[in-house]
C-alpha cells in the first residue's frame, strides 16, 4: 500500500504545493467473494477489530461490511469521553487497558485524534458517596491507574463556577481522574479505517448484512445488498443493532436498545477545562475544541431504536445541569441527538464466542463504548484469531448472567431496565 | 410520547415507569430450569417495529399497563390492562 504517512513535512510540503497531494485514506473496493474474517459492523468497535487483527495477528484477509458510511453510527454520536476509573475485576483491568492504548494511539495509527488527557472529575455530594469514591479511586490506584480525592477547598479552587451550596445537593469533593479526557470522535474512526485499510482490510460501505450463512452449526458467510459473500469467521460488532444482527443467526441476546440523548451549545470561550460527572443529577459535561458545551444525561428509559429521544430527558438534564452550573444557563443549545444503546442486563460488555462455530459477538457496551473502542477492538481480535478470550476480557462472557457471574458495576441490580 | 392508560386515558410518558418487555407477564414455573429462566430473565427478542412492553402507572392509578408500540417511530398502537391480558393467556 502507498499510503501516504502524515507529519508536519507533509503539511508543510503539501501546503507549498496546492493541497494537491492529499488523497483519500481508505479505498473504497468492490467486496471479494469470499475473506477469512468478515466484521459486521464499521463503527469504532468493528474497525478497531479489523486493524488489530491485520496489525497484531497478521490477519488481512478482512473485510469490515457497514451498511452506512463510517463514522454514521455511534462512534459519531457519542460524548468523546475516555476514562478508566472502573471498580470490578474484569471492568478495571480492561479499561485500564484501553487507556493506556488510547495513550499511544495516535502514534501508533499515525492519525490525530486530538486525544485530549484533561482529567475528569466526579463529584460527591454525602459522606456516603465521598466512602464509595474512595474505595473506587483506591481499587484505580491499585489497577495502576491513577486517581486524587478532591476535598471542597481543593475542588473549589479548579472549578469555581460550580454551585456549592444547593440544597438537595450540597458538593462535598470530587474525585479526579487526571488521565481521563476526551478524544475526536470521528478522527478515531477515520485513524482506524486508515490503519486497517493500509494493512490490506476491506472496508466496504453501504453495505447491509441481511442474513448470516450457518451450516451444520458453523458461520459459512453472510448474505449483504451488495450479494453473498462467503467467510470462515464472522464477528457481530453493531452496537445498538447487536439484537437485529444476532437474531439473523437464530440468536436471542441478553441486550435490550434504549435510545441516550446528547446535547450540544454553540460554541462559546473556553470556561470549562475539565470532564466533569455530576452522577448525582445524572449530568455530565465537557467542553469541545470548538468551544461547544458537550453534555449528556440518562437514557430516556424504554426500548427504542429511534435515534432522538423524548422531552422529559431533554427537561432532565437542563435542569440538572442549570443546578449544578448556573452559569451555563445563558449558552443557547444547538442540537441534540440520541444514539441507540446496546444495554446489558448488568451494564457490562460482552466479548465472547457464541453457540455458532466461527461466529462472533462483541456487543452490550451500554453507555461507555467509546471509550473501549481500542481495547475492545483489542480483544475481539485477539478472540478471532487466537479462539482464546484476551486475559483483560476474560469475563465478559455471553453466558455470565446464565451462570450468575454478574458484573453490576453500578450496583444497581440485574434487569434491563436498571442501567 | 403519550400514553392511553385504560383507567385513567391518555397520560404522559412522565407519569408511567418502564418495566420492560412483556416476557414479564410470562414468568416460568420456579422448577422450569435454568434456560427457561435465562430467557425470561435476560434475553431479548428487542424487535426493530412492533413490540409489547409492559408500564407500571406509578403517578397515576398504579395499573400494570401492556403497550404494544412502535420501536423505531415512538406509536403506540394499543393498550390494554396486563391483568386483561393475563387472563385472556396472551
Amino acid at each position: 500500500m502507498g499510503a501516504m504517512r502524515y507529519s508536519a513535512w507533509q503539511i508543510l510540503k503539501q501546503g507549498l504545493t496546492g493541497n494537491a497531494g492529499w488523497k483519500p485514506i481508505w479505498r473504497s473496493p468492490e467486496p471479494s467473494p469470499e475473506y477469512d474474517v468478515i466484521i459486521i459492523g464499521g463503527g469504532g468497535h468493528g474497525l478497531s477489530t479489523a486493524y488489530y487483527l491485520a496489525k497484531n495477528h497478521g490477519i488481512t484477509n478482512v473485510a469490515v461490511l457497514e451498511k452506512g458510511y463510517i463514522g454514521s453510527g455511534n462512534v459519531g454520536r457519542n460524548t468523546t469521553i475516555v476514562r478508566a476509573n472502573y471498580y470490578l475485576p474484569g471492568n478495571s483491568e480492561f479499561y485500564s487497558h484501553s487507556l493506556k492504548l488510547w495513550e499511544g494511539l495516535e502514534a501508533d495509527f499515525n492519525f490525530n485524534a486530538m486525544f485530549s488527557q484533561r482529567g475528569i472529575i466526579n463529584l460527591f455530594h454525602s459522606d456516603g458517596q465521598r466512602d464509595a469514591f474512595v474505595r473506587r479511586g483506591n481499587a484505580m490506584v491499585n489497577q495502576g491507574d491513577d486517581a486524587r480525592l478532591l476535598d471542597r477547598g481543593e475542588l473549589r479552587k479548579i472549578l469555581p463556577y460550580l454551585d456549592y451550596d444547593q440544597a438537595r445537593f450540597p458538593i462535598y469533593g470530587g474525585l479526579y481522574h487526571a488521565r481521563g479526557g476526551s478524544a475526536r470522535h470521528d478522527a478515531v474512526a477515520w485513524g482506524y479505517a486508515r490503519g486497517a485499510d493500509m494493512r490490506g482490510v476491506d472496508i466496504i460501505q453501504n453495505c447491509e448484512v441481511t442474513g448470516i450463512s450457518i451450516e451444520n452449526g458453523r458461520v459459512t458467510g453472510v448474505e449483504t445488498t451488495r450479494g453473498p459473500i462467503r467467510a470462515k469467521k464472522v464477528g457481530m460488532v453493531a452496537a445498538g443493532r447487536s439484537g437485529r444482527v444476532a437474531a439473523m443467526a437464530g440468536l436471542r441476546l441478553p441486550i435490550e436498545s434504549h435510545v441516550l440523548q446528547a446535547f450540544v451549545s454553540e460554541g462559546i470561550k473556553p470556561c470549562i477545562d475539565h470532564v466533569i460527572s455530576f452522577g448525582m443529577g445524572h449530568f455530565y459535561i465537557s467542553q469541545s475544541d470548538k468551544g461547544g458545551l458537550v453534555f449528556g444525561g440518562d437514557l430516556d428509559f424504554y426500548a427504542t431504536y429511534a435515534a432522538r429521544g423524548n422531552l422529559p430527558m431533554v427537561e432532565h438534564v437542563m435542569e440538572a445541569g442549570m443546578t449544578l452550573m448556573p452559569m451555563i444557563g445563558k449558552a443557547k443549545v444547538l442540537r441534540s441527538w440520541g444514539g441507540i444503546m446496546d444495554m446489558t442486563p448488568d451494564g457490562s460488555p460482552i466479548i465472547d464466542k457464541t453457540p455458532i462455530d466461527g461466529l462472533y459477538v462483541d456487543a452490550g457496551w451500554c453507555y461507555g463504548g467509546f471509550k473501549a473502542v481500542p481495547a475492545s477492538g483489542w480483544c475481539m481480535a485477539h478472540l478471532m484469531a487466537t479462539d482464546r478470550p484476551h486475559d483483560v476480557a476474560r469475563n465478559f462472557r455471553l453466558d455470565r448472567f446464565r451462570q450468575g457471574n454478574l458484573m453490576d458495576e453500578e450496583g444497581t441490580g440485574s434487569q434491563h431496565n436498571l442501567h | 410520547m403519550r400514553i392511553k392508560c385504560p383507567i385513567c386515558g391518555e397520560r404522559d410518558r412522565r407519569e408511567y415507569y418502564y418495566v420492560g418487555d412483556a416476557i414479564a407477564l410470562r414468568r416460568p414455573e420456579p422448577d422450569a430450569g435454568e434456560e427457561a429462566w435465562d430467557d425470561y430473565l435476560h434475553l431479548r427478542d428487542n424487535p426493530a417495529g412492533r413490540t409489547r412492553d409492559l408500564w407500571y402507572h406509578e403517578m397515576g392509578c398504579s395499573a400494570w399497563i401492556v403497550v404494544e408500540r412502535d420501536t423505531l417511530t415512538h406509536e403506540i398502537y394499543d393498550t390494554g390492562l396486563a391483568s386483561a391480558v393475563t387472563k385472556a393467556g396472551e
